[in-house]
């Protein structure tokens, strides 16, 4: 297990060192003079530009910008928006738990909404109950998030007026106006999620209920409940919950879209602001949060098959 | 068939002709109802992009300070806009964009990530861990933040922001190409491909890369669909398609403004991009089906 582990963080290293060159590279995609652009309103600051230059060594050869750049970022300093004049690194910790708060939601709606989904839908394969389980599915699939947000805005808070159509409340600060002002938006980012979720239950379900062990159960005389919960359900879950642990680093990119249309001041309204106040240094540093979160989920996945499965875990 | 002009062709008895993989293949499309209603969908929306000069009933862009906001009617079947454009015609002049950036992004990462996924999976040694690392390392920044980092970085424009979704969607498909080769490797034909002498670029091209055809085909379909939101997600920040030209995401952006006057202006453009994704997922699934036996009844 943890020479498994050991050769499994060698397999991130390197991955996360040309990620690291990648992100780096990004600067290089700019138009003109990377100071000039990275001060923005600043510009004209000619102190600005200086301590821009100095911070990115840009009057240094590339690699040896690269190597600065890379050193600060092990030492976790992600770089300072000059726009907002905080550390990068300080921005994206305030607004984490923002997204956290939604996203932690959002897959609780998904969990909630898509296992049960496959689980119907794979018991009772090819009868209405599963069409309209797939039909939905594919509807929350192909549905793109910030339409599905602007539609309930429209019919919760425009027509119906029951929901704030945005704005957020801490959930330390008053825990009822902060579940309405985030269920819209943990709606939103569930359901393309619940959609994955079910297919994917279906599919284990499928495998799982044509096992030898779930006929040498129903040959026993249990009932069909006991056979799906207990034989199939139990075993089909395995894969559902390393691809579910994918699918939560894959809400940050949902979050993205989801808290510009909910103004909800998280990680996701963080890179939209950036992107708009071309504060680079918060773009780069936000693409370095996700990669890294998302390296860490498929660590957990991968950890959490081997604890769940017992054929692993003897091995 | 390359037999030439000399050899005199039997004729292929009518049977065998009916049973060929690709007809089996069109057959078990066709029978999927679902896929060929995603087709005719597809079409309709290609046909739409194409003859939005004819169809749109008026100028996508010209507005009209007379006609600001007003709700569908015979004139407008779709309302009118914030500066009195027509919604319809600016939704078949949208389709342009979002089509555009789906069959022409995925186009690029396909022409880019399959011969690099070819080359690692034949080739393997370091080739293949270098190009591997890579793929893993773009594979990890989920790919609408990779999109819009690159897109934010190349600046606003259509072009910048399809550049940004084929990056994007190149690694899926080298990964994709490299599984695939590593299969086809271990098999006769490629074994005997290699003794009869073939270099490894003539066997990848000539016998590997035909086998790898029809997943490619289905991943395609299916990131196209994704390239679409991609795009309308893009230009829904501003980083797509530049104003006054139309498109679906930058539609929706000014569409949220009005949510309470003019609720049309975020139905359509938001409907047409549903629609359409929908009809690639349900093309790609239909093409799962129809070329995959193995994965029938999934």
């Amino acid at each position: 297990m943890w020479m498994w582990l050991l050769r499994r963080l060698g397999q991130v290293a390197p991955t996360l060192l040309i990620l690291s060159v990648l992100i780096f590279g990004l600067q290089q995609l700019m138009p003109g003079d990377p100071a000039l652009v990275m001060a923005g309103e600043e510009r004209g600051d000619p102190q600005v530009l200086a301590a821009i230059r100095a911070e990115l060594m840009l009057d240094r050869p590339l690699h040896e910008q690269y190597a600065a750049w890379l050193w600060r970022l092990v030492q976790g300093d992600l770089g300072f928006s000059w726009r907002i004049r905080q550390p990068v690194g300080q921005l994206i910790l305030e607004k984490l738990p923002v997204t956290l708060q939604v996203g932690v939601m959002a897959f609780l709606i998904a969990v909630a909404i898509g296992v049960p989904a496959g689980v119907v839908s794979a018991t009772r394969r090819d009868r209405p109950a599963d069409w309209i389980a797939n039909g939905v599915a594919l509807a929350g699939i192909s549905t793109p998030n910030f339409w599905l947000g602007i539609m309930m805005i429209l019919l919760f808070s425009v027509e119906l007026g029951w929901l704030p159509p945005s704005g957020y409340v801490p959930l330390t600060e008053d825990w009822r106006q902060s579940l309405l002002t985030t269920i819209m938006p943990a709606f939103v980012l569930g359901s393309g999620i619940a959609g994955v979720l079910m297919r994917h239950t279906r599919a284990a379900m499928l495998g799982a209920l044509s096992q030898d062990y779930v006929r040498t159960a129903r040959a026993k005389g249990l009932p069909e409940r006991v056979v799906v919960s207990k034989h199939a359900l139990r075993n089909a879950l395995i894969p559902v919950v390393t691809l579910g642990t994918i699918e939560l680093g894959r809400l940050l990119a949902g979050a993205v879209l989801t808290e510009q249309i909910f103004t909800i001041p998280g990680f996701g309204k963080l890179i939209v602001d950036a992107v708009f106040n071309r504060d680079y240094p918060v773009v780069q540093g936000v693409v370095v949060v996700t990669a890294l979160i998302f390296v860490l989920l498929s660590l957990v996945a991968d950890l959490l098959y081997m604890a769940i499965n017992p054929r692993l875990r003897a091995a | 068939m390359s037999g030439g002009a000399t050899v005199q062709a039997a004729p292929v008895p009518a049977r065998a002709r009916r049973d060929s993989p690709g007809r089996r293949a069109l057959r078990r499309f066709l029978r999927h109802r679902l896929a060929v209603a995603g087709l005719l969908v597809v079409a309709l929306f290609v046909l739409g992009a194409l003859l939005a000069p004819v169809l749109a009933p008026y100028d996508p862009i010209a507005t009209s300070w007379t006609r600001i906001r007003k709700p569908p009617s015979e004139l407008h079947w779709f309302g009118t806009d914030e500066n009195g454009r027509d919604v319809l015609s600016r939704v078949l002049w949208g389709a342009r964009a979002s089509l555009a950036a789906g069959a022409l992004s995925v186009g690029a990462a396909l022409l880019v990530g399959v011969p690099f996924g070819l080359l690692a999976g034949m080739a393997g040694g370091w080739t293949d861990t270098a190009i591997s690392r890579v793929t893993d390392a773009m594979l990890s920044v989920p790919f609408l933040i990779l999109a819009i980092a690159l897109a934010a970085f190349l600046g606003p424009a259509l072009e910048n922001a399809m550049l940004a979704i084929a990056i994007s969607a190149t690694p899926i498909f080298v990964r994709l190409a490299r599984g695939m080769a590593l299969d086809a490797k271990t098999t006769e034909w490629v074994e005997a491909a290699r003794a009869l002498g073939n270099p490894p670029w003539r066997t990848a091209v000539v016998h590997v890369l035909p086998n790898i055809v029809p997943p490619l085909l289905v991943q395609a379909t299916l990131a196209v669909a994704e390239a679409i939101i991609a795009e309308a997600s893009l230009s829904f920040l501003g980083l797509g398609q530049q104003p006054p030209h139309p498109s679906w995401g930058s539609m929706l952006n000014s569409a949220q403004r009005f949510l309470g006057q003019a609720p049309w202006m975020a139905i359509y453009p938001g409907f047409a991009i549903f629609l359409v994704v929908l009809a690639f997922n349900l093309l790609g699934d239909g093409l799962r089906d129809a070329l995959d036996p193995r994965s029938r009844g999934r």
